[in-house]
């Protein structure tokens, strides 16, 4: 990665409470998730970021520099957009007006995002005339999305834009988030405390825990990592990318093949053939046999061979990663049954995965 | 007769838009500054700002007598700009009422500007809004209630002032003969008749400016700005 396809982001800087020291250098493509509980300095470091918030230290952004020792660029001349947990959308202007409101201020030869491409990316036509206090938390979160994107920035920064919002009305800005990762070149930086988000729609993961970064890497590789340092929660997990090859409408099942094996998931009705998945198999719901053993309930074995053994994560639990061919999994057993079957680094072994989760 | 009736309410209507709209001006930035800082000066400056609301009108009017006078520093200065005095003209009497009006201005904007709160100005600096730029299109549309409230206090404030007037413009009939120094007047001359029209127009009115700003208030409350 050189200097002009990057984001780096240095800030040093103890506010009342709580201390944030971080160095990172971030791809300039793609969704970086920014992970970690609340508290651990996530949004602090977002807003750090866009110049919101100010803090000693240098960011960069795709060769341009928006902070140095010596001069920090205000928020308003920086090439970013920034949507919030709170989507704010302006109560005293309609959807239109809104939607303009950065797009009005930015030169026209800037223009990279056209006003009718990002109404239609977020759905929004049909409500460009109403005032957000008749929107749905959904619809509100769509415009603040659409209006950050139509001042077409180098940047996109994104605060737990999900997290206000109820279940239903994730699912509905769940895909729209996907289009603009798959249309866009822009490189995003999304902010979440939930796993699932993160593993639905980033491709690299930084983990923050008290201000400082504890993990970080691209995303795959990151969540089966045996010294992620989320490794002892009860959402601990691999992700794995694959393709839906089959489908079994009499059983409602769906054949999914990744990079090391096959899993048959439940099927969802959205699924076809052919489409592009990810899913998540949690260490928890991973056992494992010495044997095929397929006189069980448990339908998806899969052959793996044991790479690294984390004895102690917490009393009495061990967390075992698997390669199965290259795509690493965890599996969290208790320390007694590590013992009892002898498990050890190299070992050909079968996962017994009781469940295994579509996220996309 | 006639002419007695409407000099000093024309008079009064003048004195009150001019300070109405000279303290819009001035409150403004006062009332953001207010809103907004955290420096060490805001509670000092505040408390000044609210001075007139405690102190009775006639120190008020007495200290601006001494310094608009022909010794204090601000006459001093009046005279040599060729301005002359400032007591006993309408011009003093503009002066003394942006004065004792300012926490009627500056009170319900700071308000006003407070309920904006951060997170929408941040928002437009975001969407590339300077500071000029986010005041203007997002602090004052969503702070428009407090202007209004701001403008109809400072207004019906300034046609009820007695004292201050007493004090430094005396009942020059024309020049600084108001309202409130007229019904005086009629009293003070057991014109019952006179005394009664003018009072009674002032309950009215003064009754309207209140509805009118609950009114807004209430608006506000219920208009789910968030």
């Amino acid at each position: 990665m050189t200097a002009s396809n990057t984001i780096r982001a240095r800030f040093q800087c103890t506010f009342p409470g709580f201390g944030l020291d971080v160095d990172l250098t971030l791809p300039g493509t793609g969704i970086t998730g920014l992970f970690g509980h609340s508290g651990c300095g996530k949004t602090t470091l977002l807003r750090c970021m866009a110049g919101l918030q100010s803090a000693p230290g240098t960011m960069t952004v795709l060769g341009e520099p928006w902070q140095t020792e010596t001069f920090i660029r205000p928020v308003h001349k920086r090439p970013l957009a920034y949507v919030f947990q709170e989507t704010h959308l302006f109560p005293h202007l309609n959807v239109r007006k809104n939607l303009e409101f950065g797009y009005r201020r930015i030169p026209a030869g800037d223009r990279q995002i056209g006003f009718d491409d990002a109404v239609r990316w977020l759905g929004l036509e049909s409500h460009l005339d109403r005032m957000p206090v008749g929107l749905s938390g959904g619809e509100r979160q769509r415009v603040a999305i659409a209006r950050a994107l139509l001042t077409s920035p180098r940047l996109l920064l994104m605060d737990e834009p999900l997290s206000a919002l109820d279940l239903n009305s994730k699912q509905e800005i769940l895909p729209y988030l996907e289009r603009l990762h798959d249309t866009l070149a822009i490189p995003i930086i999304y902010v979440s405390h939930s796993t699932e988000e993160v593993a639905r729609l980033a491709d690299h993961i930084v983990m923050l825990e008290e201000g400082r970064v504890v993990a970080q890497g691209p995303l795959r590789d990151t969540l089966a990592g045996i010294d992620n340092p989320f490794r002892v929660q009860d959402d601990a997990g691999a992700l794995l990318e694959g393709q839906i090859i089959d489908l079994d409408d009499h059983w409602h099942l769906a054949l999914f093949r990744f990079d090391g094996g096959q899993l048959w998931l439940r099927c969802d009705h959205r699924l076809k053939t052919g489409d592009q998945v990810r899913v998540r198999v949690l260490a928890r719901d991973v056992s494992l046999a010495l044997t095929e053993n397929p006189d069980q309930s448990i339908q998806n074995l899969v052959p793996a061979v044991i790479d690294q053994i984390d004895p102690d994560v917490a009393p009495g639990i061990s967390l075992v990663r698997l390669l199965a061919g290259p795509t690493p999994l965890l599996s969290r057993l208790t320390s007694r049954a590590v013992a009892q079957l002898g498990l050890a680094p190299g070992m050909n072994v079968w996962m017994q995965i009781r469940s295994v989760a579509l996220i996309a | 007769m006639f002419e007695t009736y409407w000099d000093p309410v024309w008079l009064t209507l003048k004195l009150a838009t001019t300070t109405t709209v000279l303290l819009l001006l001035i409150g403004t930035p006062i009332a953001w500054w207010l809103a907004r800082t955290r420096h060490w000066l805001r509670q000092p400056i505040a408390a000044v700002v609210a001075l007139p609301l405690v102190l009775p009108p006639t120190v008020l009017g007495f200290y601006l007598l001494l310094v608009m006078g022909p010794e204090g520093w601000v006459g001093q200065m009046t005279q040599s700009l060729g301005i002359g005095l400032l007591p006993f003209t309408f011009e003093g009497l503009v002066v003394a009422s942006v004065i004792y009006s300012l926490p009627f201005t500056v009170q319900p904007l700071q308000n006003a500007f407070e309920a904006v709160g951060e997170g929408f100005m941040e928002v437009a600096s975001t969407l590339r809004a300077a500071p000029w730029d986010r005041f203007l299109f997002v602090a004052v549309p969503l702070a428009r209630n407090g202007f209004l409230t701001a403008a109809v206090l400072t207004f019906a404030h300034t046609i009820g002032e007695f004292g201050v007037i007493l004090m430094i413009g005396g009942n020059i009939p024309g020049e600084t003969k108001v309202l409130s120094v007229a019904i005086y007047d009629h009293v003070e001359s057991l014109e019952y008749t006179e005394a009664h029209w003018l009072s009674a127009g002032m309950v009215v009115f003064s009754f309207v400016v209140l509805v009118t700003v609950y009114a807004l208030n209430g608006k506000a409350r219920s208009g789910a700005i968030r």
